[in-house]
């Protein structure tokens, strides 16, 4: 009994009848990936949960990830869906719905002529087998989310698919749009980006629930940016307020690539977040960002790992957080430098806004260094609105509420202004605005 | 004033035909020495209950401290290493090995000529002429676990100061030092507090009575001088009401080709209004594991200063910390690591912030050398509905060699919007262009490192006594002899 007592908590709702149906639902694909979801969920069922003890948990509320109550969702039509359309000129869109393609906007004339890929990774897996065998799920996770990187191998269903064959410039940015709707409904967002030498593109991940029932959530990206490829990825995390979220990010930089990540997290109840920027030959450069409004009783848990394994490298980070009411955020970051990963740059900053006397903002920065000729760095603050900015502008006849909503937003600028493109840049600040004013 | 103990370990090498170091070119055996010691008490090695029994017995203590002791011990047998987040290099510690008491069995001297002669001469060859000790204010020397000689200058006993090893303190003043005598580091701490707990002995207890300042700086002076022996001092300082003290200790083992263990417990606890500095050079061998619970608690208005220098020893784990009690109090931590070859300095600090207006300051400054390893691990905590609260700290890493390796590994909480925390640091190498420029006006490379590293960490090393940053200064100079090229 009690044997029976522990395979449930380990699986939630998980279980092996769930997991069955879900690959009966995909017996179309490839078997080198049905028999690689096959050892993951074996993996995933096995691994315990993460306890007290582990350092890569440190600070996360462990009770809140309990794993029971969700189901695979029916599949959903465009027109269920309480969709808000995203404001920006686009090359081609993508848009998932638990966990299936319900609609698409065709590439940008010219571009599938040219070779550019951006499609279902179903129909990655059937017709460029090779190319995503070779990069989906292709990187090393970093501690702490083994078990959920195995339960989303597992569970993956469809995602998106972006290939930039050499020299490819797109003009506007690509979007993808990952929905959960109905209650209990559990999603994979995955979205899988190769870039090959001297390319340049913009995507941006839109991660949204329809209406605000309770949902689970698993995903994944990796980006794969070739020599001298320039990618920016953007994501907007609005989950309902009742979403358990776990996302994870493998980021892979080459020779003088350049990867700029900017990650926005408003939604979900408790939401882990993990990034991992691999610098891998001279001239790479990862610059991560991310912004959180976290309110109510939500948190947020962010992990990152910088890691330099090549000489003449530069990475740089700044995650700022704005904390509300009995909110919660822990920002747990490392610096790895590889021994004689020389002239490294690295540089890891997070600022955490207090706005309430009851919230909590947790940061752990860190670095191991084995090499000598680098330059590192890494601050942490904590503090609420400089009360000296706060009177220069009262003094100047502005009321106090409105002083610190533009010093609020004059914190999220430094991160928003990183972003090249003014209109992605409205975009995200329009949805930052939105849950503010709430 | 005399270049306290640890400048013992500077004098030319002993043993000539020791070997240099493998990869560096260092001789590592400069400065060693060990004498051959008959023990009056030796509870044998290995840890089991007859082991505490022993130790309590020959120490005559109250019914009170066997049943703490033997609590400590069900502790420490219960709890795991700290492998999950420490170094694995823990797991080498072979606990069935190690000596758990030994006493030459004299009692604590009053006068210098009391000290028995080989005694004498161990001092004698740690650099510290008879003539000098004399001007200490009072030497609480820790020689193995008893305290072999101890001269309080009057000055310092007249104004009511009781300053006494622990077996002495608690059976004396039971009535002063029980009351904090395992309060502010509970024997469940951690496993090491657990086992000092179980076996502790010597150390210093202090009480400063209200209002006092200590004129003179008190200190203690530890080493090991048996093979397999673990040292485990207890040190608790009480400073009453509005009363100063400054506390220096500095330690030195002779090395041995198995690793030692020393694992002490050190508690300050500063009322109201009073100020303690806890001055601390450690200088263990290259074969010592050095893990150690130092923690205060500051009372309203009250200040707590720990400056703590590593390095010696194989592995330190060290983090002082400072409980921020009553309102205004003040804690700090000045840290300085130095690791060699061999070595792996896991330093930092602990502030718990607990009362409205607390601040805090920590400032880590860590040196590599060769393959050696620095950490520096830190826990800043400010709870819930705390106002006015603030923490400062900041770390800085320098890199002598292509692969010396660093590490910083902080933890920040904070809750509320009426308290603020920075922490910034940083890695960086010693500037080519320095070195050079000292090159060119005749310096030998390595003399010019020498000088830089001291740049490196001077702002630190100046707020030591003089004679404790003298002797910094010659430390490093030794230890980075031949750290280039």
């Amino acid at each position: 009994m009690s044997s029976l007592t522990e395979t449930n908590r380990l699986v939630g709702s998980f279980t092996p009848e769930f997991f069955a149906a879900h690959l009966a639902s995909v017996s179309h694909l490839p078997g080198w990936w049905l028999d690689r979801k096959r050892a993951a969920y074996e993996q995933f069922a096995s691994l315990p949960l993460p306890r007290r003890t582990d350092e890569s948990w440190r600070f996360a509320t462990l009770a809140g990830l309990r794993l029971d109550g969700y189901c695979r969702p029916a599949p959903v039509a465009r027109a269920d869906l309480a969709h808000a359309p995203v404001e920006l000129a686009q090359s081609g869109q993508l848009l998932f719905a638990n966990n299936r393609l319900v609609a698409r906007e065709n590439l940008a004339a010219g571009l599938a002529e040219r070779g550019v890929i951006f499609d279902t990774l179903h129909h990655a897996l059937q017709h460029h087998g090779d190319l995503v065998q070779a990069h989906l799920l292709a990187q090393p996770v970093p501690p702490g989310a083994e078990k959920f990187t195995a339960l989303h191998t597992a569970l993956l269903d469809d995602g998106a698919f972006l290939y930039l064959p050499r020299g490819v410039d797109l003009p506007a940015p690509l979007v993808v749009l990952h929905y959960a709707h109905g209650a209990g409904a559990a999603v994979f967002p995955h979205t899988l980006v190769i870039a090959e030498q001297d390319t340049r593109a913009t995507l941006v991940d839109c991660f949204r629930s329809s209406g605000a029932d309770r949902h689970f959530a698993c995903g994944r990206n990796d980006l794969h940016a070739g020599h001298g490829a320039q990618l920016t990825y953007a994501a907007a995390q609005t989950w309902s307020r009742e979403t358990l979220s776990f996302q994870s990010n493998a980021t892979v930089v080459r020779r003088d690539a350049r990867v700029q990540s900017l990650n926005l997290h408003l939604g979900g109840r408790q939401s882990r977040h993990e990034s991992h920027s691999q610098l891998q030959a001279p001239g790479a450069q990862s610059e991560m960002l991310a912004l959180t409004v976290a309110h109510g009783q939500q948190e947020f848990d962010q992990r990152t790992l910088q890691t330099h394994q090549a000489p003449h490298t530069s990475s740089n980070l700044l995650y700022k957080n704005a904390l509300l009411d009995q909110a919660k955020t822990i920002f747990s970051g490392l610096i790895v430098v590889d021994a004689d990963a020389q002239k490294t740059d690295a540089y890891q900053s997070n600022r955490n806004l207090m706005l309430s006397d009851d919230a909590e903002a947790n940061s752990l920065p860190g670095l191991e260094i084995q090499a000598n000729d680098v330059r590192c760095s890494h601050g942490a603050t904590s503090s609420r609105i400089d009360p000296e900015q706060e009177f220069y502008l009262q003094a100047r006849g502005i009321r106090k509420g409105d002083a610190d909503e533009l010093l609020t937003f004059g914190f999220f600028e430094e991160v928003l202004s990183q972003l090249a493109s003014e209109a992605l840049h409205d975009s995200f600040r329009d949805l930052i605005k939105a849950k503010f004013r709430k | 004033m005399s270049l306290p103990p640890d400048a013992a370990t500077l004098p030319p090498p002993l043993d000539a035909a020791s070997p240099a170091n493998p990869v560096m070119g260092i001789d590592q055996a400069a400065g060693n020495f060990s004498y051959k010691m008959d023990y009056e008490f030796d509870a044998g090695t290995g840890l089991s209950e007859k082991t505490v029994r022993y130790i309590s017995a020959v120490k005559k203590e109250a019914p009170w401290i066997l049943e703490f002791r033997l609590n400590a011990l069900q502790q420490f047998l219960a709890k795991p290493l700290p492998t999950h987040w420490a170094t694995p290099d823990l797991a080498n510690i072979n606990f069935d090995k190690i000596r758990y008491y030994l006493a030459s069995g004299q009692k604590p001297k009053r006068t210098w000529d009391e000290v028995p002669d080989d005694i004498k001469r161990t001092f004698e060859r740690l650099g510290i002429p008879e003539q000098e000790r004399r001007f200490l204010a009072g030497v609480e020397a820790q020689f193995d676990s008893e305290a072999a000689y101890s001269n309080i200058k009057d000055v310092v006993a007249k104004q009511g100061v009781i300053f006494a090893n622990s077996t002495e303190a608690l059976r004396e003043h039971p009535e002063i030092f029980r009351k904090f005598f395992g309060k502010v580091i509970p024997t469940g701490d951690n496993k090491f507090s657990a086992l000092n707990s179980a076996v502790f002995s010597g150390g210093s207890f202090i009480y400063v009575p209200k209002g006092v300042k200590v004129s003179h700086p008190l200190q203690a002076y530890f080493r090991i001088n048996a093979e397999n022996f673990g040292q485990f001092e207890r040190t608790l300082i009480i400073a009453d009401e509005g009363s100063e003290l400054t506390y220096m200790e500095g330690c030195t083992a002779p090395k041995f080709s198995t690793s030692t263990l020393h694992s002490a417990v050190v508690e300050l606890v500063a009322l109201k209004g009073a100020k303690i500095q806890y001055i601390t050079v450690q200088n263990w061998a290259n074969n010592v594991f050095n893990l150690v619970t130092k923690r205060g608690v500051a009372h309203e208005e009250a200040e707590i200063k720990w400056i703590d220098c590593n390095i010696g020893s194989r592995l330190t784990m060290k983090y002082p910390g400072v409980v921020l009690k009553g309102r205004k109090a003040r804690g700090e931590v000045i840290s300085i690591a130095l690791a060699n070859d061999g070595q792996h300095q896991d330093t930092g600090a602990k502030m718990i912030h607990a009362a409205d207006e607390t601040t805090s300051n920590i400032v880590a400054k860590s040196i590599s050398v060769g393959q050696g390893r620095s950490t520096y691990r830190g826990v800043v905590h400010i709870p819930k509905h705390l106002k006015g609260c603030k923490n400062n700290t900041e770390c800085d890493a320098l890199l002598i060699n292509t692969n010396s390796r660093t590490d910083t590994y902080p933890a920040i909480t904070v809750r509320g919007d009426a308290n603020s925390v920075q922490h910034e640091a940083s890695v960086s190498k010693v500037s080519e262009e320095q070195i050079f420029y000292m090159q060119q006006r005749g310096l030998t490379e390595g003399q010019a490192m020498s000088l830089s590293v001291n740049g490196f960490v001077n702002d630190l090393a100046s707020q030591f006594p003089m004679e404790y940053s003298v002797e910094l200064k010659r430390l490093i100079d030794l230890e980075m002899e031949g750290s280039v090229g």
